[in-house]
């Protein structure tokens, strides 16, 4: 396998990772929610994917269709019901419920489903590839990469030309403000949540048909979305994107040096991007 | 009937009283002036209206209706708009987004995004530009042309002129006549005495979370006013 055929297919994985990346990044954006739970929400659309697949008999892809609506309306519940409570009082207490409501997701999908590996299955689509220049690029990667720019392109219209997204942004730089122009702030933090669940969603099932999972399996996304998003930079969306292109040419390369590296391949570029740029390629959030 | 009346209102921030029974009176195209030293109350007063700070519902009654308990969005729709003491704009939006946020509340009426340029006819220059890069005087305006998009029938406004140049505070107030002279209820909170005075028909004195004076704003002896301001 030569050293561009490497990179490309890094790069490709990055879109993943960016996709992982992008929910994390709307709560916190949005909300200033950093939330713990996102890794298995992700994991947990993907069961959500199965339940329909094994009721059906659909393509993965396909469930997406109900998948993406049914992550949308848990979102705009879990943001009413219980996550709004929490904004009040600073970082802290987001971040524990999210902890808490992250051991609650593994358990009760450990009791539902049992500890065995799962993945969806979506038949040729997994093993073609196309041949460009003498390197071999899989669809499969390739679609993943471009549904992560379609997303966030369709999020960067959302935000700067919808009523909608100017909604999202006053809230996000002024709250109290917000609320005194006529924004009913936990509404609109509900309808936060919800999006970022669609992507969510999107995340979980495009996972599942390139990898297993099991329910322990959130934690380690929610690393990779954190470090898409630092290294990508604070609230910019295409930054991210980049940070899941760096963290997925990091672990390609990792793994071509030996398997038992790709892990911490992306962890140390990580580390190093941190130390070089502690505020990543885009910062854009002020505070 | 008033369009707005307070009665007994008192606000809280957590243990602290702020205002200990506000009695104020407000009739429709009427401007009256709330002025007061720092920490009289002003802005809580304001706020308390507005639905930022919580009270009980039949403190604060508006066109007859008891609205003390209400959210600040719900009072928006109601039509009741502040302008924030500092401006308070959003800066990641531009001039257009900003003045386009204030109508959020989808209350329609004669003030459109056409008729706040013809006011403020500078802001029609800096229409994509950030609103926290223009300078404070355009900033207010920004803030003010705000506040009418969402077409209110009372409009509070918070210390107008705090930071601003003496000849930028004459424009602005020279404008806001314009908006009083088609009928809109203003109340404006100010620091500075002979300002407030001349651009209102009433004002109230607050002193130390309580109204200390109120009266007819013309005519009225200064010395008696400055006795309430300070409490001596």
């Amino acid at each position: 396998m030569n050293a561009v055929q490497i990179v490309i297919q890094g790069a490709l994985l990055g879109g993943l990772y960016a996709l992982f990346a992008i929910g994390l990044s709307l709560s916190f954006g949005i909300m200033r929610l950093v939330n713990i739970a996102h890794g298995d929400l992700i994991v947990l659309s993907a069961y959500v994917g199965l339940m329909v697949i094994n009721a059906t008999g659909m393509h993965p892809i396909a469930s997406l269709v109900v998948v993406m609506p049914v992550m949308f309306c848990l979102g705009y519940l879990l943001q009413r019901g219980l996550l709004n409570q929490t904004l009040s009082g600073g970082l802290l207490p987001p971040l524990l419920v999210t902890f808490g409501l992250s051991v609650i997701i593994e358990n009760v999908l450990l009791e539902a489903f049992g500890a065995d590996n799962r993945r969806l299955q979506a038949g040729a689509l997994e093993t073609q590839s196309i041949a460009v220049g003498g390197i071999a690029i899989g669809v499969y990667p390739l679609i993943v990469f471009a549904t992560a720019v379609a997303a966030i392109a369709g999020l960067q219209l959302l935000f700067y030309r919808t009523a909608l997204g100017r909604a999202f942004r006053a809230t996000s730089d002024d709250a109290e403000t917000a609320e005194l122009m006529g924004i009913d702030n936990r509404h609109l933090y509900g309808l936060g949540l919800a999006i970022a669940m669609i992507f969510t969603a999107l995340a979980g099932v495009l996972m599942a048909i390139r990898t297993n999972f099991d329910p322990a399996a959130g934690p380690i996304r929610l690393i990779f979305a954190f470090e898409a998003v630092i290294i990508g930079g604070l609230g910019s969306l295409w930054g991210t994107l980049l940070g899941g292109m760096v963290l997925g040419i990091a672990q390609a390369i990792g793994a071509a040096l030996s398997p038992t590296w790709q892990i911490l391949a992306g962890h140390i570029a990580f580390l190093i991007i941190l130390i070089v740029r502690p505020s990543g390629f885009f910062p854009r959030t002020r505070d | 009937m008033s369009l707005l009346q307070t009665r007994s209102l008192r606000a809280f921030y957590g243990d602290f009283q702020a205002l200990f029974d506000i009695d104020v009176t407000v009739e429709e195209g009427d401007t009256i002036a709330v002025i007061g030293a720092n920490g009289a109350g002003k802005t809580t007063f304001l706020r308390a209206i507005a639905g930022a700070l919580p009270c009980a519902d039949d403190m604060v009654i508006f066109d007859g209706q008891p609205i003390g308990g209400r959210t600040a969005h719900e009072i928006v729709r109601l039509g009741i708009a502040m302008v924030p003491e500092g401006r308070r704009l959003f800066p990641s939006l531009t001039v257009e987004e900003n003045l386009l946020l204030g109508a959020h509340s989808g209350r329609t009426g004669a003030w459109t995004l056409a008729r706040v340029y013809e006011l403020f006819p500078m802001l029609a220059d800096h229409r994509g530009r950030p609103a926290t890069l223009l300078s404070g005087g355009q900033q207010q305006m920004t803030a003010i042309g705000r506040a009418l998009m969402s077409n209110p029938r009372l409009l509070l406004c918070d210390e107008l002129s705090l930071g601003l140049a003496p000849v930028v505070i004459r424009d602005i107030y020279a404008r806001l006549s314009t908006i009083t002279n088609e009928g809109m209820t203003l109340i404006i909170v100010e620091q500075d005495i002979n300002r407030a005075l001349d651009a209102s028909a009433r004002f109230y004195c607050f002193l130390e979370g309580r109204v200390a004076l109120t009266a007819q704003s013309h005519g009225f002896d200064r010395t008696a006013i400055t006795s309430a301001y300070f409490g001596v």
